[in-house]
């Protein structure tokens, strides 16, 4: 595994690049290549980084810490982050919350045991008249209930059961 | 009610979404603003959007065509970034833009990058507009293959290009200098000021640059082709045009809604929303999203007109229009406590008043949620509050001092009950 030299990112790479006046720019679309290459943002991610915007990997660190976007460790294969600010929250996203993770077993923050869900809550999203809501692997799903949210974990489950046969 | 006017939400008189360069040509008379404009002088088209009273949507209201004339002229090098991070709680209009009427947005930033002789516009989205982002690469690239992007557009001589910019998750970066500096590649923190951004020295790397909200620009080309005249017959004398109005929370028509300045809060929210939830009816309003004073929705709030102008004489503001409707089954103490805590998790730390201030209250605000608080803990909490105000970088202090000072000075009572454990229930819970 590998950012620098990989096929799959040399063009994305060479088109951040060839946007900004100064490498530095690159940093934020380059950390998010790091973050898809290995599922968060790990010690590698962060120096391959650092050489291609010829920076200091503690700033490159510190970028990566300041915006929750980038993840500092390794999360399900969905990410699931469930808006409940006020207007979320006043549209029952608290309790929608709440149920998922009951649902799937798992404390804030935390991952099941099958690796394929993690739930937090997060902040505006700015989808305040589809509440309740939640962003998925940077995707939104709107107008959610829990009847839709079991429908939609049971298919995922049984994707991965069907892998796991093959 | 006021006649329904679609200058920047042009779809809705379509009847669908106008994605395609061809429709947004064909069917909304798409690029003849900016085909307008790139035959005339520079300075004519920052006087026309001048003398159309156009404000900054993104909260502010400071007047678009003035904050044009700020940039040196004579400078080689210069930037319009356009403010996509619409981050403020409660605010969903943006990305309604981009998604419906993409083409608009891309003119209008266009428009502005010719009036000012910007070589490169940069269009900031936050982060969580993943799809919107890579779907305004696709217009984007449309629009340089017709010609309107690139090396001397529509043979003007005049050469720009149009990019994307995807943040990663941080309210703070739609402040202007937090916003340079985060796609300089530094953290998303805000300036000391001056220089301005529009000021040698101030803005995206140290160029001047011009920083405005999508909904701004949004507005230009129709200024450009219908002019500044017609522009200012919409709306009041202060607030010209439309307005783009969020309206979510204790609701029954949840929404995006374009409507004229001088439309009051009854026509939107009872009229066009359709009221509150059956059985329930209106108690309180934050017009301004977290940020802004809430104000109890009484019948002279309701026939206030929705303007900078008006909403300033009840003692709020309307700043980005995110209308957050609360009905009688909640408590505000409950909503200050959701407010402080956006607020807690979105400070970036560089002003310890800010940073400590929202930390404090947040914990306070837990104390009174849980019942174990007196009345001297709201006293505390709002002298915080008052400390914050005015002493920070940027607003954001200001803003998070905002709920509470307020919500204190109409909801005394909701405290009260909330902190000596006398009342429980909370919406949401």
């Amino acid at each position: 595994m590998a950012v620098i030299g990989n096929k799959k990112y040399s063009k994305q790479i060479e088109h951040h690049f060839s946007k900004y006046p100064d490498k530095r720019s690159a940093v934020m679309p380059l950390l998010y290549i790091a973050q898809e290459e290995y599922g968060w943002v790990n010690d590698d991610g962060i120096q391959e980084v650092a050489e291609l915007c010829e920076l200091d990997p503690t700033h490159v660190k510190s970028i990566a810490g300041f915006y929750t976007m980038y993840s500092e460790k390794s999360k399900g294969k969905y990410w699931l982050q469930v808006c409940t600010d006020l207007s979320c929250a006043l549209r029952g996203a608290d309790e929608f919350h709440k149920d998922l993770k009951a649902y799937l077993e798992v404390e804030e923050g935390g991952t099941t045991d099958d690796d394929l869900f993690t739930v937090e809550h997060v902040m505006c999203l700015a989808a305040c008249d589809n509440a309740p809501m939640l962003q998925c692997n940077f995707h939104y799903m709107e107008n959610l209930d829990m009847e839709k949210m079991k429908a939609w974990v049971e298919e995922k489950r049984a994707e991965l059961q069907k892998e796991l046969d093959a | 009610m006021a006649d329904s006017k679609h200058i920047v939400l042009r779809h809705l008189d379509i009847g669908k979404p106008i994605i395609k360069l061809k429709d947004y040509e064909k069917r909304a008379g798409g690029y003849d603003g900016f085909k307008k404009a790139v035959k005339m002088e520079k300075s004519a088209v920052i006087d026309e959007v001048k003398a159309s009273g156009l404000r900054g949507r993104g909260g502010a209201g400071f007047p678009a065509g003035v904050k044009w004339s700020f940039i040196p002229q004579n400078e080689p090098i210069k930037y319009v970034t356009v403010n996509a991070d619409e981050s403020e709680t409660g605010t969903f209009k943006d990305r309604l833009i981009m998604e419906q009427n993409p083409h608009q947005l891309i003119e209008g930033a266009l428009t502005c990058a010719y009036a000012i002789g910007a070589k490169a516009v940069y269009i900031y989205l936050r982060g969580e507009f993943w799809d919107v982002a890579h779907m305004l690469d696709e217009r984007i690239e449309e629009a340089r293959k017709a010609g309107y992007i690139g090396e001397n557009i529509l043979g003007s001589g005049f050469s720009c290009e149009v990019y994307t910019h995807l943040g990663a998750g941080a309210y703070i970066c739609g402040e202007e200098s937090a916003l340079l500096n985060s796609l300089e590649g530094k953290l998303g923190q805000p300036r000391v000021r001056p220089p301005f951004p529009a000021q040698k020295g101030g803005g995206l790397y140290g160029e001047a640059t011009v920083v405005n909200n999508v909904e701004t620009l949004a507005n230009v080309p129709w200024i450009m082709v219908n002019g500044a005249d017609e522009y200012k017959k919409i709306g009041t004398e202060q607030s010209a045009g439309t307005k783009l109005y969020c309206v979510s929370g204790n609701i029954q028509k949840p929404g995006v809604y374009e409507l004229p300045f001088d439309t009051t809060f009854r026509e939107l929210l009872e009229t066009v929303c359709g009221g509150p939830p059956e059985g329930r009816s209106f108690k309180a309003l934050l017009p301004s999203g977290g940020s802004g004073p809430i104000v109890p929705l009484t019948d002279e709030v309701l026939d206030t007109r929705m303007s900078y102008e008006d909403c300033a004489a009840i003692d709020t503001i309307i700043g980005s229009a995110s209308l957050i409707v609360m009905d009688d089954s909640v408590n505000i103490a409950w909503v200050a406590s959701k407010v402080i805590k956006f607020f807690a998790h979105e400070s970036c730390g560089k002003c310890t008043p800010c940073r400590e201030g929202t930390y404090w209250l947040d914990k306070v605000l837990d104390r009174i949620m849980a019942g174990q608080a007196t009345a001297k803990d709201i006293e505390r909490i709002d002298d915080v509050a008052k400390n914050m105000a005015g002493i920070t970088l940027c607003a954001l202090g200001d803003f998070a001092a905002n709920p509470i000072i307020h919500t204190i000075k109409h909801f005394k009572e909701d405290f009260l009950a909330m902190a000596e454990g006398k009342e429980l229930a909370q919406a949401g819970d």
